[in-house]
Parts: structure tokens; sequence; C-alpha cells
């Protein structure tokens, strides 16, 4: 059975050199990346090129899509937030394509790698951290204390509050990557069922019959999947966005 | 006990965890669902606040896949 | 942990010794971070730069022509009622000034009547009283006349009767007396 690990690996496609002992090369995952950035913004400029007052498809496509991500920050996060929403509408194109493109069969995916998914969150909260300083200077930190509870329990809930904002990142990270991932890993392993029951049914006799039928289900099976992976595709580039939102509403109104 | 065994024990241990966030999950769907078919007005206002709490909920769990996958291939 | 090479070899999934998980692997952070960076900064360039203007300068722009359109829309309707309330002050005026012109020709075409009439009046009273006159006139001349013809009569009468012609002095003088 082919190893369902195999589709994440980096391939080198062209070695760079090396800076401090690192090696840095155009890899596999750089070009999806890249073929994501010229995908969202050539779509997107190319869409919104005639500029019409009664759109065409893509620009209606295109505006769908900013109402969507500004409806949502404006929701979550307030009128004032709309400063970020160049960001937030970059993470979530970005997000989405890479997600969208790694269920091509044969393609890679840039978000099942963990390292991505951390530099976006942390992006993230580095940015609700810079804004919120910048914004609030050190009432920030009033963030970390709820109002509205007992004194001797302070102290109690501030490590709380810390550790629950420290643990952001990591969830925002790792939510995005281990879906992408553990969707992928079921859709590979279904796949190699299908191929060594198929591989059955072509030995013929009755375990040919046999395979025929045991190698329809994995396959019904990872149809399912497919869909279902295009749903958490583009729920996690959602889900994604919204706690994103939801995280600058903390850095602009910092009061609970 | 066999080292290697003793990992993949205590993956497939960790990867419970999974399961007790899917029931989670599936708690703030079940509820979403009930709620939005009694009041089907306020549904909509309620839809991404929905998702966040699945969102959360579902994040715990993936912390478990996570400690499954550092025993399986990291440890 | 320390594996055990014997244990390792038959684990499907991690084939051979050293290929860790590659999501795990440091060695490759190196470049994915880079070309994330590069990509992104890209593609967030570029997002604040030309598309996020671009598609709010849209939907601001269709804004402000539904609100502009809207606006014209209440100008013309609230236009419309102006008119509709200039027609209806016009119109209302039209009557009044119909019906005061109806009042002025009457009263004048009455006044004239009533000049006319007096006019007819005058000239019938005038007339009537000529003809008074000449009626009284004629009654005086025949009342006069009556007292000849009774004088002749009773002269006659007396002359008839006596044989002899009175005097016509007594005559007139008993006719008058009679006639009083």
């Amino acid at each position: 059975m082919a190893n369902p690990i195999e589709q994440f690996e980096i391939k080198t496609l062209v070695p760079l050199g090396k800076i401090g002992g690192t090696e840095i090369a155009f890899t596999n995952s750089a070009l999806f990346m890249v073929g994501a950035v010229a995908l969202i913004t050539i779509g997107l400029t190319a869409a919104t090129a005639r500029r019409s007052l009664v759109p065409g498809r893509f620009q209606a496509g295109a505006e769908v899509l900013y109402e969507f991500v500004a409806k949502t920050l404006r929701e979550a996060a307030g009128h004032d937030a709309m400063q970020f929403f160049p960001l937030v509408f970059s993470l979530f194109t970005f997000v989405l394509t890479c997600n969208l493109l790694g269920l091509v069969p044969g393609f890679f995916t840039v978000t099942s790698h963990v390292i991505v998914t951390a530099s976006l969150a942390l992006l993230v909260i580095g940015t609700v951290i810079v804004a919120g300083f910048v914004k609030h200077g050190f009432h920030f930190l009033g963030l970390f204390v709820p109002s509205g509870v007992p004194f001797w329990l302070l102290p109690f809930m501030i490590v709380i509050e810390v550790v629950s904002f420290l643990s952001r990142p990591i969830s925002l990270s790792l939510r995005l990557f281990a879906n992408m991932l553990a969707g992928h890993i079921a859709l590979k392993v279904f796949a190699g069922f299908i191929v060594s029951l198929g591989a059955l049914a072509a030995s013929g006799g009755v375990t040919g019959i046999l395979g025929v039928a045991g190698a329809t289900l994995p396959l019904a099976m990872a149809v399912g999947l497919t869909a279902l992976e295009f749903l958490v595709a583009a729920l996690q580039a959602y889900v994604f966005t919204i706690l994103t939102c939801i995280y600058l509403h903390d850095a602009l109104h910092p009061g609970h | 006990m066999d080292p290697v065994a003793a990992k993949y024990i205590g993956a497939g241990l960790a990867c419970l965890g999974m399961g007790l966030a899917a029931m989670g999950v599936g708690n703030i769907f079940g509820n979403y669902l009930s709620g939005a078919l009694r009041n089907p007005s306020a549904a909509d206002a309620q839809f991404g606040r929905t998702f966040i709490g699945a969102a959360l909920a579902e994040g715990l769990g993936i912390f478990s896949l996570v400690v499954a996958l550092v025993l399986l291939f990291v440890a | 942990m320390a594996t055990p090479v014997t244990a390792q070899a038959n684990v499907p999934g991690i084939e051979h010794e050293g290929a860790s998980f590659p999501p795990f692997d440091v060695n490759t952070f190196g470049s994915q971070l880079l070309w994330l960076a590069i990509s992104f900064g890209v593609l967030y360039l570029l997002m604040a730069k030309v598309i996020v203007p671009r598609l709010s300068g849209i939907l601001a722009d269709r804004q402000a022509r539904i609100s502009g359109d809207l606006e014209a829309a209440a100008k013309a309707k609230t236009d419309a009622e102006a008119a509709g309330a200039a027609y209806e002050k016009a119109l209302s005026e039209a009557k009044a000034r119909a019906q005061t012109l109806v009042h002025e020709t009457r009263d004048r075409a009455a006044a004239e009547a009533a000049l006319k009439r007096q006019a007819l009046e005058a000239e019938l009273a005038e007339k009537l009283a000529a003809a008074e006159a000449v009626i009284a006139e004629g009654k005086a001349k025949a009342m006069s006349s009556v007292r000849g013809i009774a004088i002749e009569a009773a002269t006659a009468i007396v002359e008839r009767l006596t044989g002899e012609a009175p005097a016509d002095a007594k005559v007139a003088a008993a006719v008058d007396a009679v006639r009083r």
C-alpha cells in the first residue's frame, strides 16, 4: 500500500544554496504558495478589471468574497477593524486557495505543513499584540484581567487568561494543519484500499468477485470523503478567518 | 514492554480524544440545530458563533491527534 | 526515545530510518518560511494596494449610484407633488376667477337691466302723464261743453214749456247750481 505520508514530502525543485546551515531551495511547497498567490491576485484583478456597475459573473464572485469577509470582520471585530481588512482578506483567500488547491489529485497542500500555519497564526497574534499596544498602550494588558471577579480569584483568573491567550496561536495553527493533514491521510488510506482490493479483483475467481465488491466500498467512501474535504477546506479557512477577527476584536476592545 | 509497542499503544489511546472532541462538536451543532428549529429567525445571527464553538471544541481534539502524531513520528 | 532497528523495520508508514514525518522535518522549515514570507508578502501588498481599494471602490461607486438614484427619485417625487399642488392651486384660482367673473358679469347685466328698466319706466310714466293730461284736458273740455249744452238744453226745455225764452244768465246760474 502506498505510504499515506508521502504526499506531504517536500521535494526540492531548484536548490538555491545555504543560509547559516539551513538549506534554501525552491520546493514544491514554494511552487504551490506562489501558484496560490498568482491565482488569487490574477483572478481577483482580472475579475474586477472592468469595474462595471452591473457585475459580470466573475466580478460578482469577487464581490461576494469581499462582502463575506468584510461582514465577518465587521460583525466580529467592529467597524474600526476595517483597517485590518487587507490582512484578513489575504489570510482568508490564501488559506482557502491553498486548501482547495491541495484537493486536486497530485497537488501539494501548503497548509498541511505546521510551519506554514504556525507562521500565519503567529502573524495574526503578532498583529493583535502590536495593534493592541499601539492603540491602548499598557491598558491592553487589561485583556488578562476579567472584570467582575472576586479579588482572591484574580491571580488564578489572570493565569488562566494568559494561558488561554498563549494557546491561541497554537490552537489556531494546529487546527488548520491537523484538519488538512488528517483529511488527506484519510483520503490516501481509502484510495490505497481501492488499489489493493482492486488488485484482488484482478486476480479473478471467487476472490475476484469479493475484490470487486470490496473495492467498490472504499471508492464510495473516497468520493464521500472528497466532498467532505471540500467542505472542510472552506470551513477551516472560514474558521481561521473568524478567529482572526475575534482576536483582532480583543486587540481593539481589550475590556471584557 | 517494547518501547515501540508502547509508543503505538499511546498513539492509539491519544486518538480516543478525537472521538471525545467529536462528541463535543456534535453537541454544539445539535444544540444549534434544535435552537434554530425553534426560532429560525435568530438562527442566522448565531451561525458564526456556532462555528467558533465548534472550532474551539475541535481544537482540543486536534491536540490529541498532534500528541498521537508526535508519538508516532517524533518521540 | 531509542528505537530498536528491528522493531522499526516492519512498521508501515516509516520505511527507512531517518525519514521523519515531513511536516515536522526541521530541515525544510527555512525554505518554507522564506517562500511563505515572499508569497504572502506579495499577496498582502497587492491586496492592500490594488485589489481591496478596487473592490471597495466598485462597491462604494455602486452604493453611491444607488443612493444617488434613490435621491433623484425622491426629488422627482417631491417635484411631482409640488407640481400637483401648483396645478391644484392654479385650478382653484382659475375657478375662483371664473366665479368672480360670473358674478361680475351677472351684477353688471343686472345693473344694466335695472337701468334700462328705470329708463323705460320713466318713459312710460312720462307717456302716462301726457296721456293723463290729454285725458284731463279732454275731460275738462267736455265738462265745459257739457255746461253749454245743459244751458242750451235748459233754455230750449224752458222755452218749450213756457213758450218764452228765459234769460241766459238765469239759466246759466241755475245750471251751475244743479251741477254743483
